[in-house]
């Protein structure tokens, strides 16, 4: 636990030590209203980092979410054409993330499919059907109601309120998975299935679940970002999973499951969307981004490797070459 | 987990034909003539020497990949990257003839370059130890994140003359460069597979890593090699698909890491590894060939042929599991 605890310090520091670094030549950057800016930009990427955590958590592995996003995303951009109230797009929206997820989780938990190629099968499917739905026209910002674009951007006590989304969600499910049984079963389903199994809990089950929360966190993510971007199309947040999934690895999340802490992926989240941030400010051209998280994911994923090395003794020596 | 299997030892066993005709292959071989049957009725361009020719432009370049693939999956792994790598060594080729190569290095570097790529994967994958879903979900990102840094929204252009062969050139009458190229490395990798120790290995190190590295096999270096082995497909695949277009942008084959696993698993490829053939690959390759151009030829736009392959690769793999009544 003391480890968890460090390597989280760790990464907080790095974040500092990154923002500090660019604020010595372009002070501007960490002025409040720039930084809230930074949280602001990256709270979709928080949001979609929270639920995969969890499905990672499980032993799994969501592929689908961003394309899940862009189908709700545009689900409700078409609803609120339809001139459905904003109440019922937001449960629309969450709803049907979820059953997209449930999707996802179903084939997992009934059919014993390997959730890669679950997710990387409906991550096409998905997108897929966005085209089905408009032919590949956009949903462009006159065609949305003022009040479906105001919501995310509105400003309550300083801060938008797709942070406070954000924020919420950090609270909400640090407190399912530290304060109930559900959060127990997500970590004793990745520690050990079988174990698991022995303690009464239904390990397909759980793994759905976890499907649909990082599924209606997509949902929700998927209106949020066509409210706040004004435009919905087949192709936004595209490749957006392999951020998503970056910011787990950054975050300590174990790709083998079971380990793992909700402020770990969002401190993931926040390095990302730290340098995405800073990249145009200190002069970078944006290509740099994919190179960079791409890069951050290898080194993340050595060190969390070499971190959690098991001490042993080795039975059997590797035979040298003759 | 996986269900225990049947410890019952039957008093005669299947004759080999038996077994033959009830293969995954057999299914495969069934399905790819009622495909070119269906093709055939569906539209009246599909049965012309040329257009079938055509055809298998929709597969070689993704096969080729396929093959090694399907070796690192039956062993256990997978490498979602070849895709990128395909975008880097296309890069570097195109810097290469910024810099006036000719075409005899323009093909050297291309599989140089794949190699090392390649390395980069086994080095993280078998000589630390990482997890490969995660580490070539990295490189994938960082591969073609390197060429987005070359190119940015640029595109090398301007390949020299005879480079062209590699994806245009016929070798004799309707036969591409390509499709040799794709059945030289059929043979090659069904020999490497199902004729040598090494492809003993592979499906030894698929069932029980534990069990093969005791039973003196040298896992680690098995893997390097199988990543070795998808880094060189994907850059030759990169010099088949780089000639074919004459162009290099980032974008270029984005989506084809999908496709590759898809014609893998649909060719009986178990995802869990430890089992396969690349004769199945083979089979599989021809029919989502044949499915993309069908649909090619009834105008059905591109991201619909993607949501089929999408329900192809989850229903291959769901259907078996139904039928079985797990």
């Amino acid at each position: 636990m003391s480890i968890l605890k460090q390597r989280e310090a760790l990464l907080a520091l790095a974040i500092l030590l990154l923002i500090g670094l660019v604020a010595t030549r372009f002070p501007a950057f960490v002025a409040p209203g720039s930084l809230v800016n930074v949280f602001n930009d990256t709270s979709p990427l928080i949001l979609l980092a929270i639920g995969q955590m969890i499905v990672i958590l499980t032993k799994c592995i969501d592929l689908s979410v961003a394309a899940n996003l862009a189908l709700c995303g545009m689900v409700a951009a078409l609803m609120n054409g339809a001139g459905v109230p904003l109440p019922l797009i937001l449960v629309a929206a969450i709803a049907l993330g979820a059953a997209l997820g449930a999707v996802n989780g179903l084939l997992v938990w009934k059919l014993g499919i390997p959730s890669i190629v679950v997710t990387l099968g409906t991550m096409t499917i998905y997108r897929g059907v966005i085209f089905l739905m408009t032919n590949g026209a956009w949903v462009n910002a006159h065609q949305m109601s003022d009040d479906f674009k105001a919501l995310p951007r509105a400003v309550i006590l300083g801060l938008p309120v797709m942070s406070w989304v954000a924020l919420a969600a950090i609270a909400l499910f640090t407190v399912l998975l530290t304060r109930t049984p559900l959060g127990r079963a997500f970590y004793a389903v990745g520690g050990n299935p079988h174990a698991a199994v022995y303690t009464g809990i239904n390990v397909g089950r759980t793994q759905c679940l976890a499907f649909m929360i990082s599924g209606g966190l997509a949902g929700l993510t998927g209106y949020l970002w066509v409210a706040r971007y004004a435009v919905a199309y087949v192709d936004i947040a595209d490749g957006f999973e392999l951020s998503v999934v970056a910011a787990c690895v950054i975050g300590g999340v174990a790709i083998a499951g079971g380990a793992g802490s909700i402020l770990g992926a969002v401190l993931g989240a926040l390095f990302l969307g730290v340098i995405n941030n800073a990249l145009p400010v200190v002069g970078i051209s944006p290509f740099w981004q994919m190179a960079i998280s791409g890069s951050a994911i290898v080194v993340a994923v050595a060190f969390n490797a070499a971190q959690s090395r098991t001490p042993g003794r080795i039975i059997l020596k590797p035979q040298e070459a003759r | 987990m996986t269900a225990p299997a049947n410890r019952l030892i039957p008093d005669r066993l299947q004759s080999p034909l038996t077994r033959a005709l009830r293969s995954w292959e057999a299914v495969l071989v069934i399905v790819a003539i009622a495909v070119f049957v269906t093709n055939a009725f569906a539209s009246p361009y599909f049965l012309n020497a040329w257009n079938l020719s055509d055809a298998t432009f929709n597969f070689t370049e993704k096969a080729m990949i396929a093959f090694a693939m399907a070796m690192l999956i039956i062993a256990g792994e997978i490498d979602l990257s070849v895709a990128s790598i395909i975008a880097l060594v296309s890069t570097a080729m195109g810097l290469a003839i910024q810099a006036g190569a000719g075409v005899p290095l323009l093909v050297l570097i291309g599989l140089t370059s794949g190699l090392l790529c390649g390395a980069v994967n086994g080095f993280l994958v078998a000589g630390m130890g990482l997890p490969s879903i995660v580490v070539t979900i990295g490189t994938m990102s960082l591969f073609r994140g390197i060429s987005f840094i070359v190119l940015g929204d640029q595109a090398f252009t301007g390949y020299p003359d005879g480079f062209d062969y590699f994806g245009q050139g016929y070798v004799w009458w309707v036969f591409s460069f390509e499709l040799a190229l794709f059945a030289v490395m059929a043979v090659v990798f069904w020999a490497l597979l199902h004729r040598t120790n090494f492809g003993r290995a592979v499906y030894a190190i698929g069932n029980n890593a534990t069990a093969a590295q005791f039973s003196g096999i040298r896992v680690a270096r098995v893997r390097f090699i199988l990543f070795l082995l998808t880094g060189l497909t994907s850059g030759i695949a990169a010099i088949c698909l780089t000639s074919r277009l004459g162009s290099t942008r980032p974008s270029i084959a984005t989506g084809f890491e999908l496709e590759v696993v898809t014609m893998v698993v649909l060719g009986g490829v178990s995802i869990l590894g430890g089992s396969g053939s690349i004769l199945g690959v083979v089979l599989a390759a021809f029919i989502m060939g044949m499915v993309t151009f069908g649909f090619g030829l009834l105008n059905v736009p591109g991201i619909v042929m993607s949501i089929f392959l999408g329900l192809l690769l989850i229903g291959v793999i769901a259907v078996p599991r139904l039928l079985r009544g797990k």
